[in-house]
């Protein structure tokens, strides 16, 4: 290493630091322990090379520090086989021994962080100094956390059983600590797993799984296959694994989106970010300056929730902005594996380049440019921290995420407007707020559309407490009890039988014109904003009985009122914000209001499936029942308080999607498409709902009964036609944060896939047949569970 | 009665500050977030590892910024001599030749007594350019009336203290009584004359960060040319946490005002270790420009002996014993 040639009366004099370097010597020997070279990790043993391979680079110097396998499908194949055949064994294991496995896991992993440390510095670029202190700590606790739930899945989730094979695909940035948060929930559901790493920093991943196998994990329970970015798809696509788990870009996470669209794969994408970090004028001042440093300078800025958006209360701004670059004068970058530097290296050339040009970019869109007034190191791919201020939120540095050490500011002027200009990305990954009035920061927080809140902090991470986005950052949660659901499944999900349903496309009739011919005008309409509306097409489509006679004809919407529709219910935001007491007396009332027409109701049901008198009394009371129970849910869905190990209270607040899409089916056409719509609506969502197009005059009838029942405008809309069509234009819909649809397996792939455009929320019965008539199948907490998302909301205290 | 400071050579740093007249809108309201200061604490001294022979001057910048302190009850004037004696070789000679410093005359900061041992430590720090320091104002508690406490500076002042440590009013402070601790604060400081006031806070005593905030700034408004943490005899005395809070306060009335004001933590600086972690958080708050014994001081007994063993083994590479350290 570097030797001190400063005197100490020079230093004296400076008050100078010097260098304070972690040696490499343990990591490279590990490294030349086996030749340089490394092939996949599979089935408990770490093979030979492959023939086709690629370096992984030191980004601190610019040099080589092995060569890695170029993963095949061969050896995909391999991998996931490994994991399938490991299955039965790990799943069958009890509680207590799975949780053995994972606490052996932590305690390797703590035995071992100093090389695990120094190894991930030396592969990624990252200052040892948060390798050391924040990621491999945190790596250790998720396994500690986890081992837990390994005792407690089963008894936790009875109804419940292991996802099967899991496949994770591991981003650069946080290359162990997001192993961790894919491996450790999966082992402890039961799940074995397959882990692609990224392929600018797989070393971690291979020094892991034979840390894993030396621990005693039985072969096959954790595979590593390394590989770029085709092995990754090649492993995502593969037709045994069950379940996807990715952190990366957005525009990968969009492609995994559409390649496993009808698959049946459990799908969570945790992905970009573009994420606000707000300070009002009461905040402490000192205190968010230094937040932003933990923001946008931790992991040189390569973290997908990093506070890159500045938006500083205009008051406050121009002291703000003066006090943050005195102290990016006093940063320090370099070396990462010297311990006193706060910014190591950018991963890799290329990521370098596309900062560099998005700096230009933003300079020429006219925005101004500082920078600390030293240099960075020339020999590593350094990149200086920066901050861009009054940015509009319309230029590129606002909207596009940068994913390094470049901060864009914008100043508002109210509460509101810091909310709105917050909400004004295609992201919603995070947020910081700061002000030290508590009310405030509670305030802001709900409204902000993210799956991370934190209060008077940042970039704070812990097992207990899931981590996952909303809009296009992704969907799922890691951490917590709300990321372990991702790795288990519903028992029942096996017991459904096929779908049968035979697909049923209305034939248009030009609507009747109002007139003497028929004194009353049986054309049922939409319900759209809390009225009744005619098709914007004008079009009819005629409703047989299930006797083949004409039971009366069916407004047949088209595109543009589902566009009607889906603002409506965007605007409905007072149902999402009414209380859950409120919510709970609406649902009540309308579960009464239908009581009192059962016999109207059961008659209908006759006339349009056939249904037998008793069959069809079954199914309203069965609706009405189910009313009740999602009525009773409604002011009962608790949020919690995660325990986290700091001085807080972390939130994991239960929130509604937002819009939600409805596609029923044609069996049981009331009971279904009541099952569908009151979870959604229990948990404050607005539904855009589209009743079984065969049957729509059951649900017509129900619009008469929800204008009785106080469900205000817009909270639930209507629309009868085609379903797959209607489906199509809602899943296309970028204000549509979810949708769910019962119907046929292609009908449903075209769902999942055409949903990658917002990355919205799906849910479809992956053409399987729901029994509608039973409770464990269609009615409980599996389905609460889908109604809404978790944002975790972190508050410290103290004075 | 006044002596060329150690340091006091052309272009060191000075402390400057007349302080500004009492205006309760001249107060600003500081607010200080716990949680995000004590992360700023816990990560500063992990971010700011100093090795080798920079520990060693570190080390040795640091013992010149030691108030060497003895204030107990047994304190005589033979103790005091004693005292005065390791202030002036602090490290031992074979030490500083092998670091190279042994013509740079490294001396404590100042010698720390109460006001009876004042012209003691006079006497034996006569010629060597150290500036006695002497504890005033009814110290520890300062529940004494008024008049006594000026009296008792201007009485330090006359026996040759060339600093005042003078402690608050916590009441004033606790109650918000902003006016009433600038007022007997600037008396104190006019009984000071040319001696500089350091303002001792307690703030182990004070509640909050913000209180801590609101009490640095009105020292400061009442031309404290130091503000100190503690006594040392509270149950709290410096940390990290509520230095950050002073020294952001302190630097907050700099860029306000223009006023340059000094920063003593005192009591439970005992390691090396603790203090390089000061001395991380006084670069990085406020500059190198604070690195010196001008503007920074450790009040600390047992430190310096710390100190002398890691220098001792910096220079041997062998692991010090405390009893090859000369005692005070």
């Amino acid at each position: 290493m570097s030797s001190d040639p400063a005197t100490v009366k020079e230093i004296f004099n400076t008050m100078d630091y010097g260098p304070a370097p972690e040696s490499p010597k343990e990591a490279l020997h590990w490294i030349q322990q086996h030749g340089g070279t490394f092939g996949h990790h599979i089935a408990g043993r770490l093979e030979a090379p492959g023939r086709k391979r690629f370096e992984t680079v030191n980004p601190g110097r610019n040099e080589t520090l092995a060569r890695v396998t170029q993963g095949t499908k061969g050896d995909v194949d391999r991998a996931v086989k490994a994991a399938r055949d490991a299955l039965p064994d790990w799943a069958g294991l009890t509680p207590q021994a799975r949780a053995e496995h994972l606490y052996a896991l932590a305690r390797t992993i703590q035995k071992h962080s100093r090389l695990l440390a120094v190894l991930e510095t030396l592969d990624n670029g990252k200052p040892i100094r948060e390798s050391r202190d924040i990621d491999i700590p945190l790596v250790a606790r998720h396994f500690y956390h986890h081992a837990g739930w390994a005792r407690l899945a089963t008894e936790t989730f009875p109804d419940h059983e292991p996802v099967g094979v899991a496949a994770g695909v591991i981003p650069w940035n946080f290359p162990l600590l997001m192993l961790a948060w894919k491996a450790a929930p999966a082992l402890a559901a039961g799940s074995t797993i397959v882990l692609k790493p990224a392929e600018h920093t797989p070393l971690t991943a291979l020094l892991f799984a034979e840390l894993a196998r030396e621990a005693g994990l039985p072969a096959g329970v954790l595979n590593v296959v390394t590989g770029d970015g085709q092995t990754g798809a090649t492993l995502v696509g593969h037709d045994d694994v069950d379940k996807v788990a990715f952190t990366g870009s957005t525009e990968v996470g969009r492609k995994i989106r559409e390649a496993t669209a009808g698959s049946g794969k459990g799908l969570t994408l945790e992905l970009g970010g573009k994420s606000p970090f707000v300070v009002f004028e009461d905040a402490d001042i000192d205190g968010a300056v230094e937040g932003v440093v933990d923001a946008i300078w931790f992991n040189q800025g390569q973290v997908c929730c990093a506070g890159s958006r500045l938006l500083v209360q205009e008051g406050i701004a121009a002291d703000f902005h003066a006090r943050l670059k005195r102290r990016m004068e006093t940063l320090r970058v370099g070396d990462p594996l010297d311990k006193a530097i706060d910014m190591g290296a950018i991963v890799a050339p290329v990521q370098l380049d596309r900062i560099q040009e998005l700096c230009a970019i933003g300079e020429a869109e006219g925005s101004y440019c500082h920078q600390p007034s030293w240099a960075v190191p020339e020999d590593g791919l350094f990149f200086p921290p920066t901050l861009f201020e009054n940015v509009s939120p319309a230029s590129t540095l606002a909207r596009e995420e940068i994913f390094g050490p470049v901060l864009v500011s914008t100043t508002f002027r109210t509460t509101g407007e810091a909310v709105q200009l917050a909400n004004d990305t295609r992201y919603g990954l995070a947020a910081s707020v700061w002000s030290q009035d508590v009310n405030r920061c509670l305030h802001v927080a709900p409204q902000l559309e993210v799956g991370v809140v934190w209060v008077n902090g940042t970039n704070q991470f812990d097992a207990a407490a899931g981590f996952g986005g909303v809009r296009e950052s992704g969907f799922g949660r890691e951490g917590g009890i709300e990321g372990l659901t991702a790795y288990l499944k519903p028992k029942t999900d096996r017991a459904r039988k096929a779908f049968a349903e035979e697909a049923f496309t209305p034939k248009a009739e030009p609507a009747p014109v109002d007139g003497p011919a028929d004194p009353v005008d049986r054309t049922a309409k939409l319900y759209v904003g809390g009225k009744q509306a005619r098709p914007d097409g004008g079009y009819v489509y005629p409703v047989l009985g299930a006797d083949g006679t004409l039971a009366g004809t069916a407004s047949l919407a088209n595109r543009k009122d589902v566009r009607n529709a889906v603002e409506a219910a965007k605007k409905a935001t007072g149902w999402s914000a009414a209380t859950a007491h409120n919510r709970a007396q609406v649902l009540y009332f309308l579960a009464e209001n239908l009581t009192v027409r059962r016999a109207e109701f059961a008659a209908r049901l006759r006339q349009l499936t056939g249904a037998s008198r008793p069959a069809a009394e079954r199914e309203v009371d069965a609706t009405v029942s189910r009313l009740f129970g999602y009525a009773a849910w409604a002011d009962k869905l608790d949020g919690r308080v995660h325990q986290v190990p700091m001085r807080a209270v972390t939130l994991a607040m239960k929130e509604p999607h937002g819009v939600a899409g409805v596609l029923a089916p044609d069996e049981a056409p009331l009971l279904s498409f009541v099952s569908l719509v009151a979870p959604l609506l229990a948990l404050g969502n607005r539904v855009v709902a589209v009743p079984s197009s065969r049957h729509p005059l059951v649900i017509t009838d129900l619009m008469q009964v929800i204008e009785t029942s106080d469900l205000p405008a817009g909270s639930i809309n209507l629309l009868t036609g085609a379903k797959d069509e209607l489906a199509a234009t809602l899943a296309d819909h970028d204000d549509v944060q979810a949708v769910w649809y019962v119907g046929t397996a292609a009908g449903g792939a075209e769902v999942e896939r055409r949903s990658a455009g917002n990355l919205k929320v799906t849910w479809t019965n992956g053409g399987k047949r729901i029994d509608w008539t039973d409770d464990r199948d269609a009615y409980g907490p599996a389905w609460l569970e889908r109604a809404h998302r978790v944002k975790n909301v972190w508050v410290p205290y103290g004075v | 009665m006044t002596q060329p400071r150690p340091s006091g050579s052309a272009g060191a740093p000075q402390v400057d500050n007349p302080g500004i007249a009492y205006r309760e809108a001249d107060v600003p309201d500081l607010r200080v977030n716990l949680s995000a200061s004590e992360r700023r604490a816990a990560t500063l001294p992990a971010r700011r590892s100093v090795k080798k022979n920079h520990q060693a001057a570190w080390l040795l910048k640091a013992v010149t910024m030691i108030d060497l302190t003895t204030l107990a009850g047994d304190d005589t004037p033979g103790r005091v001599q004693r005292l005065c004696a390791k202030a002036r070789n602090p490290v031992r000679h074979d030490v500083l030749s092998a670091l190279g410093m042994q013509d740079e005359r490294i001396t404590t900061g100042a010698v720390c007594v109460y006001p009876t041992m004042v012209p003691h430590a006079a006497a034996n720090l006569k010629g060597s350019g150290i500036p006695v320091a002497s504890v005033a104002t009814g110290f520890p508690a300062g529940l004494m009336p008024l008049e006594l406490r000026i009296q008792e500076v201007a009485w330090a002042v006359e026996q040759g203290a060339h600093e005042i440590d003078v402690v608050i009013t916590r009441e004033h402070a606790l109650t918000g009584n902003w006016a009433a601790l600038h007022e007997e604060l600037t008396q104190f400081k006019a009984a000071c004359g040319s001696a500089h006031m350091k303002v001792i806070l307690a703030v182990g005593e004070l509640g909050t960060q913000d209180v801590i905030a609101k009490a640095s700034w009105v020292a400061m408004m009442a031309g404290a040319d130091f503000i100190k943490t503690s006594t040392g005899k509270e149950s709290v005395n410096a940390t990290l946490v509520n230095s950050l809070t002073m020294v952001r306060a302190l630097r907050h009335y700099h860029d306000v005002t223009g006023h340059t004001v000094g920063f003593k933590p005192a009591g439970g600086i005992k390691t090396a270790k603790q203090a390089l972690a000061w001395l991380a958080l006084i670069k990085d708050e406020l500059g190198d420009r604070w690195l010196h014994p001008n503007l920074f001081r450790f009040g600390a007994s047992s430190l310096l002996g710390d100190i002398e063993r890691q220098l001792e083994h910096h220079v041997t590479g062998r692991y010090a014993a405390a009893h090859h350290q000369p005692l005070a």
